[in-house]
């Protein structure tokens, strides 16, 4: 399954997850206590000039991952031109970039199995409710198997009922997906118990 | 044990895969995606706890650079942006969603539309508002105003999860873990 990681080498791939992802509370933080449009563009070159130095790829990939927030700009300016506070809006809209371009950073620069790790070390004093790491390890390992079984499955169930109705299913998909999920969950629950269970 | 685990888990991924179905466009151009109902489903049908718990192991999944969530997106980048707000107030949705189904005494399809209404919506509002008004920086009157566009599709979202936990139930007996 692809990830958001990606395949550009850059300096920021080899600093440790934890490091990046400390980085990242700290510059956010930062942000949300700059009220000045000026030092707000300061602070959002940090993340464009890290992003300039993984290369054109890297650039247009962190692009990419910054167009689900044109709508909110374009709300944003509006308003803003509306009441006629030009400056307060371009503080907003700059924070908005800046905070989602980093956090886009680090995940772009972190491979999956480092992330996960951290999720499973962040996880290890749940042990003392009774949630070993092995447990949470193996949920998320059974999520990202079936991720794309699911999805086939939903492929099957449209094309089935496309070659009887001639209409996309829509809405009717959702039984038949919601009944699949049960199923795959207790065939699976099986096959664990069978191996031993989920220790 | 393992059954709490793999239901946890496959509707983690049916959360995930829902967001790949291709939205519904409203007539007012906003598009409904079927993950929110997803997150409803999750509460409706595995319960408070469960529903909760399947609901965090995808938001997990989300954090650590999947593109699972509706529209692709994916990463940390999604939890700094404007819908933080809803994101935090999903897997708080799925339990009380859940926990209506689980407490109610009534036909299961009325409690899942309950339900779905209580925790899909007004809990999901209550959590999705103040992070809109801190993300664009606007008071909660005027992030409420903002959002008011999702209404309808979110009304049309309560009356499936009804239907769908209702149609679990007749057609699988004992599946819903919201009812046992």
């Amino acid at each position: 399954m692809l990830t958001l990681t990606s395949p550009v080498d850059t300096v920021l791939h080899g600093v440790r997850a934890g490091v990046k992802l400390a980085a990242l509370c700290g510059y956010t933080v930062v942000l949300f206590w700059l009220h000045d449009p000026v030092l707000m563009a300061g602070a959002a070159l940090v993340p464009a000039g890290l992003i300039a130095l993984g290369g054109m790829e890297f650039a247009r990939h962190a692009a990419r991952m910054l167009r689900p927030l044109w709508p909110f700009l374009l709300i944003l300016g509006l308003w803003h031109w509306w009441t006629q506070d030009v400056r307060q809006g371009l503080t907003i809209a700059l924070r908005l970039m800046a905070a989602v371009a980093a956090a886009n950073l680090v995940t772009m620069t972190t491979r999956l199995s480092d992330m996960l790790a951290v999720i499973e070390a962040l996880a290890r004093p749940l042990a003392r409710f009774g949630l070993p790491p092995r447990r949470v390890a193996l949920t998320f390992a059974l999520v990202i198997r079936f991720i794309p079984v699911l999805s086939d499955r939903l492929t099957q169930i449209t094309e089935a009922h496309t070659a009887r109705a001639r209409r996309k299913p829509r809405w009717r998909l959702l039984v038949p997906a919601t009944l699949a999920a049960l199923d795959d969950a207790d065939h699976v629950a099986e096959a664990l118990r069978a191996r031993g269970g989920a220790g | 044990m393992e059954r709490n685990l793999t239901h946890i888990a496959l509707f983690a991924a049916l959360v995930a895969v829902l967001g790949l179905v291709p939205p519904i466009m409203l007539g007012s151009g906003v598009p409904i995606t079927a993950q929110s109902l997803g997150i409803m489903l999750c509460g409706t049908v595995l319960g408070a706890r469960r529903g909760a718990l399947a609901v965090l192991v995808f938001l997990a999944l989300v954090a650590v650079g999947l593109p699972i969530l509706s529209g692709g997106r994916g990463g940390l980048g999604v939890f700094a942006g404007p819908s933080v707000g809803f994101l935090i107030g999903f897997p708080v949705a799925a339990f009380v969603a859940g926990l209506v189904v689980e407490r109610m005494k009534a036909p299961v399809g009325l409690a899942a539309g309950a339900g779905a209404a209580l925790g899909g919506v007004a809990v999901l509002y209550a959590f999705g508002i103040p992070g809109m008004a801190v993300m664009l920086g606007k008071t909660l009157p005027e992030a409420a105003l903002l959002i008011t566009a999702y209404l309808p599709g979110d009304a049309i979202k309560v009356v499936l999860a009804a239907l769908i936990t209702r149609g679990v139930a007749q057609m699988r007996p004992g599946a819903l873990m919201s009812r046992p």
